[in-house]
């Protein structure tokens, strides 16, 4: 965990194309509106945290970016492409199962309760993706996993089941096992909110590496520390809207709208 | 029931308090002596009972390895695997049917549960048996063709009626193991890039196969004892060679008992093995796996060599 991660080449990135772009996202389920026009743009190599209260909609608007849930109007782009839709002239198909699958493996995600494997070891768990998606061989698959692992600090723990780690050290897994696909954009839903007080600070040592070697992160969380001091940018959301954006440190010592003020007086 | 503790105790007696190991009198359950006690008295009267009857206790294993019965266990074990077989490839199917969004395969896989869990296996072995009288032919157009009572022997009658039925229980216990699995593993695996196939197969059903396993023993269980319905459809197994060889040796009795005792024996056997397919399928749900029985005999040992070491 102390050594840091290899520097992307993200010179070579066209930095012209955001990495995910929203354009009025609006989201129900049932009768319910959770997502109700959210406009906003991730810039490649950027991190990315969205804050709010719990059912402002931060996690919906995540899970919408790599398709788990469908939006029901606007567009959501991730480097330039449609999310979930092909457009030809102005019809809209909606993509295949098999191409859905197949942009997701550019996209990792990290869950609030982690959902490592339970039935395989941790290494068993990042080679997983690498060998049935890819058909990388396995020997191979392994290598790199171990690599990864190393890298999360749990090379000891390769053979271990997730019911034999502790909370952080799965997380930190989970967050390997997104890696291993090589994404160009890394998605965490709350990953330390399910963790004890003690464990936080090694999972938000990881992401923080991740951070430093160019990873474009979109990061969904409650940590305020993490994100005034690894976040580029920062949103508040409430109520399915984005209520105020901008850099995380100005955000969140001299917030303007009275909504985030006493969201901020709360949780600070 | 409650017992007095015992107050006379010298209080100056006590253990004072500190990491010395507690030693109290432990409490007495009278009333598990009694009830123990009264259960003893009924096993007793029960085997007197039948100590008492003209039992030709001799005729049992006399008959235990005769050929007839031999070849009895084999078709019952057979009957029993084939049936289960059709029955698990069945339920798979319609668990399957049932979960898919295609609210028409949902519906006749539904139908087909309620239809053959609804009705008795025998009423249903019956059926098969008798459709001859209202078919005279089966044609399966270009393939096949035959007269209908040439073509539904008593093995097939047995094997459709035991399979089709056990299919329909099958699909239920495969069901609750499909909808077992936490919804996050579904999507962790799609968030990995994986199709919904290669989920299914590789995460969703060997997590299933936990809920799915200790039933489906159940099930394996039940279905060698149900093959003793089929002989009724004139197919012999086990209990039908078992009868036959009563009838012609004038020891009708003894040879249900034989009968009995082989069923345990096989079933016995069964349980043996569907205890190692849960441990298998235990694995990384609990942090360490529970002993076998051997590993536990070994434990035992060893813990009291380990014993005598210390005192």
């Amino acid at each position: 965990m102390t050594d840091k991660l290899p520097q992307q080449d993200t010179a070579a990135r066209d930095t012209s194309v955001p990495m995910v772009k929203a354009e009025g996202v609006h989201k129900s389920f049932g009768q319910v509106e959770v997502l109700k026009g959210i406009d906003l743009e991730v810039k490649p190599g950027e991190v990315f945290c969205l804050i709010g209260p719990s059912g402002s909609g931060k996690s919906t608007f995540l899970r919408c970016i790599n398709h788990l849930e469908k939006i029901n109007a606007g567009r959501l782009y991730v480097d330039g492409e449609l999310v979930g839709y092909r457009q030809q002239g102005d019809k809209l198909y909606e993509l295949r199962d098999r191409e859905v699958a197949m942009k997701r493996r550019n996209i990792g995600m990290v869950f609030q309760r982690f959902n490592l494997f339970p039935h395989m070891t941790a290494v068993e768990n990042v080679m997983e993706a690498p060998v049935q998606v890819k058909g990388m061989n396995k020997a191979e698959a392994k290598e790199r996993a171990m690599q990864l692992l190393e890298r999360v600090g749990l090379a000891d723990r390769a053979g271990h089941y997730p019911s034999q780690l502790s909370g952080g050290q799965q997380q930190r897994v989970a967050i390997a096992r997104a890696l291993a696909m090589d994404p160009k954009l890394m998605l965490f839903d709350e990953p330390t909110s399910a963790l004890d007080p003690e464990l936080v600070g090694d999972v938000l040592d990881v992401m923080r590496d991740l951070a430093e070697s160019g990873m474009t992160m979109v990061v969904v969380t409650h940590e305020m520390g993490f994100a005034r001091e690894v976040g580029d940018s920062l949103v508040f959301m409430d109520g399915g809207v984005v209520v105020e954006s901008g850099n995380p440190r100005e955000v969140l010592t001299n917030p303007q709208h009275e909504r985030t003020k006493s969201f901020l007086s709360k949780v600070l | 029931m409650t017992v007095d503790i015992d107050k006379t105790a010298d209080p100056q007696g006590a253990p004072p308090a500190g990491p010395q190991a507690i030693k109290a009198i432990p409490v007495r359950h009278y009333g598990r002596y009694v009830s123990a006690l009264i259960a003893l008295a009924i096993l007793a009267a029960i085997l007197y009972a039948f100590s008492q009857g003209k039992i030709n206790w001799q005729a049992v294993p006399d008959y235990f390895f005769d050929d007839r019965i031999m070849t009895g266990v084999g078709k019952t074990l057979l009957l029993t695997v084939l049936s289960m077989l059709i029955g698990i490839v069945g339920g798979i199917i319609l668990a399957v049917m049932r979960l898919s969004k295609n609210p028409v395969t949902s519906a006749i896989a539904w139908f087909y549960i309620w239809f053959f869990r609804g009705t008795p296996v025998l009423v249903q072995l019956f059926v098969w048996f008798n459709l001859g009288l209202v078919f005279e032919y089966i044609n399966l157009m270009p393939f096949y063709k035959d007269y209908w009572s040439n073509f539904m022997t008593p093995l097939l009658t047995a094997l459709l009626g035991l399979g089709l039925n056990e299919a329909a229980y099958m699909a239920e216990i495969c069901r609750a193991g499909l909808l077992s699995v936490d919804e996050g593993q579904t999507e962790a695996a799609h968030a990995l890039g994986m199709s919904h196939g290669k989920t299914l197969r590789r995460i969703i059903i060997p997590q299933a196969m936990r809920v799915i396993v200790p039933p489906t023993g159940n099930e394996v269980i039940n279905m060698l004892k149900t093959t003793s319905l089929v002989s009724a459809v004139q197919f012999s197994e086990l209990f039908r060679y078992a009868q036959d060889i009563g009838q012609i040796s004038g020891a009708p009795v003894e040879m249900y008992f034989l009968a009995a005792a082989w069923y345990l024996i096989l079933t016995s056997v069964l349980s043996v093995g569907q205890y190692y397919i849960e441990r298998y399928y235990a694995r990384g749900s609990t942090r360490n796996l529970p002993p076998t029985p051997w590993q536990r005999v070994k434990g035992h040992l060893m813990s009291f060599s380990s014993r005598k070491v210390t005192a």
